[in-house]
């Protein structure tokens, strides 16, 4: 699994331009009976039932786009100029190294006129080096709308991974190994791979529309609180899957709470529960599908998001394939 | 002229009912059917020269009718109106205006006290828009109650015209230009099934994109805008977005959408090979009707294509006529080579 | 029932966005009265019919008042037992600081939200709002204990009892929206005594005060040809601008707005001229900020309106409404229901025409 989480994280596919996407087929296809690209992106692989059983058809989702930034402009000495695509942090970004799908690699700048502390340290003042000298040099390489994502190599401590994309790769590997090791489910799955979260639940929001599932659950990251003066919240890593209680999208059904909790609890895996303050995942928008779709989410803690050094740990990931498997082999209601 | 009609039209988020009777008239000869939905979106079809059952893909262009405005909240007891904003204006540029109010547009004035009368520091400070009031010189609550009533739209006086070198001024180029360019393409003769979405309330939300989406369930859809262009002294280079006279501008990502790339490439070939200028919309700052279009139902691949206009959101922006018959062109040669070879991949 | 007894059960009741079962099982009996079937939807929408006496197709009308209310939510249970929390839709931090409030934990529980005593609080803090995550909530126990009987996510709701004023008026906390649901009980009363042709659904949603998601989804399930709203809105205070609000005691508010279909606008108003009932018009510039805002976009589209009950103190535990009008809301509604058939539908001006 290991290997696989590297070859996730270490892809390329921000919002919109998701190439990580063939790494990831390559990685499936021989796990399920059908697999298929929408008009926005995503990929979706559908597991059919291995019994006679007519279960429900579940949507099991987690995003593989992650965040970037995006050019604006090349000027005539051939610097670049860019935004962001989804939550990028300007204290972040300075400094960074970045990746365009080309294998092009740039470094961030910063104009330096004007730039007294870290209040003035804001993306318009940013511009991306690709160590071309002029406009028509530049644009051999990179043109406007091209988007790149921070460039790091995965790295390990121990039971812990950091890398970039964590966000939400190591939710693509949660679902892609519970896809390989599900061996008998009397249920229709969908695991969708789902474009565009960063920038607003874009691509689960037409999956779910065409899937039209009786059930989802997505596997996302979340915040911790173990970190010094981390999030006010009782999460912490290693400690298991975080069955999501609520964020900006979604408030979880008690059902599916409960449902989830007394899966986990039967089976002795870990788990932790989650509020978070802010932000939202896939599940907020499958749940307002059509005439509303029962959801839960399993988040894997993972510190320091939207930096290139996201680290989560393999305990909790492993919690997390264990707890989405038992879910998905066995027939429940709700 | 038409961009002149257009332009002129009042039609305030909520209120298109006169912009939609205009094109609707202008429509009538080219098309084989029509919609006014439930938000009072105006949709109209055009089939292909072989026939509503031909095999060719479906397109839907979108552009809005509406136009940021204002709404009367309340009469004072001097006959002054109070107003709300309609969609997003800058504070800044309301003071000394001339507006429209209601469906009879009993003229009036954005008035500000004299600056004999202001305080030197009340002079730094930009009057928020709950602070201003509109005069229509009524003398009483009595007398302005019978020409206007609470909930009335207002509206920047049209005063369309030539302007130097090229260019159009004029209000409400943002969406009319784009309402425009859909006429102009109606009465061409495309080998696809085209639907053009006239749609509402895109100024307050996107809100009447989707519910069109939906309905017309296309292969493909394009928005088509008036967008901000900065070609200005006070905007720096990498700030300007868009610049007059070079082309439409195609999108690559808003804050709403992020085109789909093979839309967008088959408008830059389609540029390309019969050399229609084009330019890129240098910013992801705003949104438009393609943000509630690709989201509709299974997914939408849904591009977004502008005529660049200066000071959009205020009474006077400011078009390039070579922009807009561009624009037409360039969508012309995009939906032929769609229904004929398909998109570029 | 009286409606205004039911409007006391709803409203002592505690049901938070995402937690509104209970609140549903105690509406359900009392609408059961008057229509024709009662169900809930996948998301815990409340959905009962009354049949209209039309002939096939009839015109399928939606009336939706929301039965969440906004609450707090744990978020950690400190060394001390002492619980942190946040909120679940808008609070007014301020309204918070030594509150009663009950935690929906394993059972009920009673808490106070704490407040450092003024005598070691410095000048310069007592003149600044104490935010949200600087507060906590006592329940009186130790960590261990504190755990056993609260968990991470349990709701927490302000302790506050219906009670009656003077002038017909009443304070509560969740009048926003159970009020909205008391117009949707006295309508299908007094609709029982008048004859309609259209088939009404009441709803009562889930979760509006955290995404409209309730409306979304029962919407797209019933695609009615009219949803209308009914929550409540600003009522007049000093302090607040007279074109700002709408006056407590003066019937409802109807809105106008591009969140409100014309022709339905223009027959509430005739229908509340016709019968005499007390009302307010009340503009909506942009977003209504009710279930109107979601149902309005479902599908092709649906013509909404917007009602609202004037109410002052909003999101606060001590909501205040004057009960006259409710009854004159529901008034308005019931009348304006009879007046739908068919041929009236032919006012929304829908068109689909072949040209050539």
């Amino acid at each position: 699994m290991k290997e696989m989480i590297r070859r996730f994280t270490e892809a390329y596919g921000p919002s919109g331009n998701e190439l990580v996407r063939d790494i990831i087929t390559e990685e499936i296809k021989d796990y399920a009976d059908e697999i298929r690209v929408d008009a926005l992106g995503n990929l979706i692989a559908i597991k059919r039932p291995t019994g006679n059983d007519s279960g429900k058809t579940i949507m099991v989702d987690a995003h593989m786009d992650e965040i970037g930034l995006v050019i604006t402009h090349i000027d005539e000495k051939g610097f670049l100029r860019f935004t962001n695509v989804g939550g990028i942090s300007p204290s972040v970004t300075m400094g960074q190294r970045v990746i365009f799908a080309n294998g092009t690699i740039g470094v961030i700048g910063i104009e330096v006129k004007d730039v007294e502390g870290p209040k003035d340290i804001k993306l318009e003042k940013m511009f991306i080096d690709i160590g071309a000298s002029s406009r028509e040099e530049a644009r051999e390489l990179v043109e406007v709308g091209d988007i790149c994502t921070y460039h790091r190599p995965l790295e390990m401590a121990k039971d812990r991974l950091i890398a970039k994309a964590m966000d939400d790769r190591i939710g693509c590997v949660a679902i892609a190994q519970t896809l390989k090791e599900l061996k008998e489910t009397p249920h229709t799955i969908a695991f969708v791979f789902a474009a565009q979260e960063e920038v607003g639940l874009r691509g689960a929001t037409t999956a779910a529309y065409q899937i039209n599932p009786d059930f989802a659950i997505a596997v996302d990251i979340t915040v911790t609180s173990d970190t010094p003066k981390g999030h006010t919240m009782e999460i912490d890593l290693g400690k298991g899957t975080a069955i999501k209680i609520k964020d900006r999208s979604m408030i979880t059904q008690p059902k599916v709470k409960d449902m989830l909790i007394k899966t986990a609890k039967e089976n002795n895996i870990p788990y932790q529960l989650e509020v978070l303050e802010f932000g939202g995942t896939d599940a907020g928008a499958i749940n307002l599908s059509r005439g509303g779709v029962p959801a839960g989410v399993l988040s894997i803690p993972c510190r320091y998001a939207h930096t290139p050094n996201e680290m989560v740990d393999l305990r909790d990931v492993q919690a997390t394939i264990d707890l989405l498997k038992i879910v998905l082999s066995q027939p429940f209601e709700l | 002229m038409l961009i002149q009609r257009l332009s002129e039209a009042f039609g305030v988020s909520g209120n298109e009912e006169e912009v939609r009777n205009l094109i609707l008239e202008e429509a009538k000869p080219y098309i084989n059917h029509y919609w006014i939905d439930a938000l009072g979106n105006l949709i109209v079809y055009k089939g292909p020269k072989e026939g509503k059952e031909a095999n060719l893909p479906k397109i839907m262009l979108a552009a809005h009718m509406d136009e940021i405005g204002f709404m009367i909240s309340h009469i004072e007891n001097n006959g002054l109106l109070r107003f709300e904003k309609v969609g997003g204006i800058d504070d800044r540029i309301l003071p000394s205006k001339e507006v429209i109010v209601g469906k009879e547009k009993i003229p009036g004035v954005i008035g500000l006290k004299a600056i004999h009368l202001q305080k030197p520091h009340e002079r730094q400070q930009v009057m928020s828009s709950d602070q201003l009031l509109i005069d229509i010189g009524a003398r009483s609550k009595e007398q302005a109650e019978k020409l206007v009533k609470i909930g009335d739209y207002a509206t920047f006086t049209p005063r369309f015209s030539d302007f130097g070198k090229d260019l159009l001024k004029g209000k409400a180029f943002d969406d009319r230009v784009g309402c425009a360019v859909l006429l102009e393409l109606l009465k061409e003769d495309l080998p696809v099934h085209l639907y053009a979405a006239f749609t509402v309330q895109e100024e307050i939300g996107l809100r009447g994109a989707g519910v069109a989406a939906y309905r017309i369930n296309p292969d493909y859809a394009f928005t088509v805008e008036g967008t901000t262009c900065a070609d200005i002294p006070v905007s720096e280079e990498h700030n300007k977005v868009t610049r007059l006279g070079r082309g439409p501008a195609i999108s690559f990502m808003d804050r709403t959408s992020i085109a789909d790339r093979d839309l967008v490439r088959t408008m830059i070939q389609q540029a390309e090979e019969h050399n229609i200028p084009y330019q890129w919309r240098e910013t992801t700052f705003g949104g438009n009707d393609a943000g509630r279009i690709h989201t509709t139902r299974e997914g939408i691949k849904t591009a977004s294509i502008a005529v660049p206009a200066r000071y959009i959101h205020s009474p006077q922006s400011v078009i390039n006529v070579n922009d807009f018959n561009n624009t037409v062109k360039l969508l012309s040669y995009t939906l032929t080579r769609i229904g004929k070879g398909g998109i570029v991949k | 029932m009286e409606t205004k007894d039911f409007l006391r059960s709803l409203v002592n009741a505690d049901g938070v966005s995402g937690y509104e079962a209970g609140i549903a099982e105690l509406i359900e009996d009392v609408f059961l009265e008057f229509c024709d079937s009662v169900e809930r939807d996948k998301l815990g929408n409340l959905i009962a019919l009354k049949r209209g006496e039309g002939s096939n197709p009839r015109p399928k009308i939606m009336l939706a008042a929301h039965m969440d209310e906004i609450g707090l939510i744990v978020t950690k249970i400190d060394e001390d037992g002492f619980l942190r929390f946040t909120e679940v839709g808008g609070f007014d931090p301020r309204t918070l600081l030594a509150q009663e409030v009950t935690v929906h934990g394993r059972r009920k529980l009673p808490g106070i939200i704490g407040v450092k005593p003024p005598h070691i609080v410095s000048p310069e803090e007592s003149k600044k709002a104490t935010p949200m995550n600087e507060m906590f909530i006592d329940i009186g126990l130790p960590e261990k204990e504190a755990r056993e009987l609260v968990s991470v996510g349990d709701t927490i709701t302000i302790n506050r009892r219906f009670t009656e004023m003077q002038n017909n008026s009443a304070f509560a906390k969740a009048f926003d929206d159970r009020a909205g649901v008391a117009v949707l009980h006295t309508t299908m009363k007094q609709l029982s005594n008048l004859k309609h042709k259209a088939d009404i659904f009441f709803v009562a949603t889930v979760q509006e005060e955290i995404t409209l998601g309730g409306a979304f989804v029962s919407t797209y399930g019933l695609i009615p040809d009219i949803g209308i709203a009914i929550d409540v809105g600003h009522g007049n205070f000093p302090g607040s601008a007279e074109y700002e609000t709408i006056e407590m005691g003066k019937g409802p508010g109807i809105s106008m707005g591009a969140n409100i279909h014309p022709y339905v606008y223009k027959e509430l108003i005739a229908t509340a001229e016709t019968h005499k009932i007390s009302h307010q018009k009340e503009i909506v510039p942009g977003a209504s900020g009710t279930d109107a805002w979601a149902m309005q976009i479902v599908r092709e589209g649906v013509a909404t309106a917007v009602i609202s009950i004037p109410l002052r103190y909003m999101h606060t535990s001590v909501e205040t409404l004057v009960l006259d009008d409710i009854e004159e809301t529901g008034r308005l509604l019931a009348h304006f229901l009879t007046r739908i058939d068919v041929d009236w539908m032919g006012g929304l001006g829908y068109v689909d025409t072949e040209v050539k």
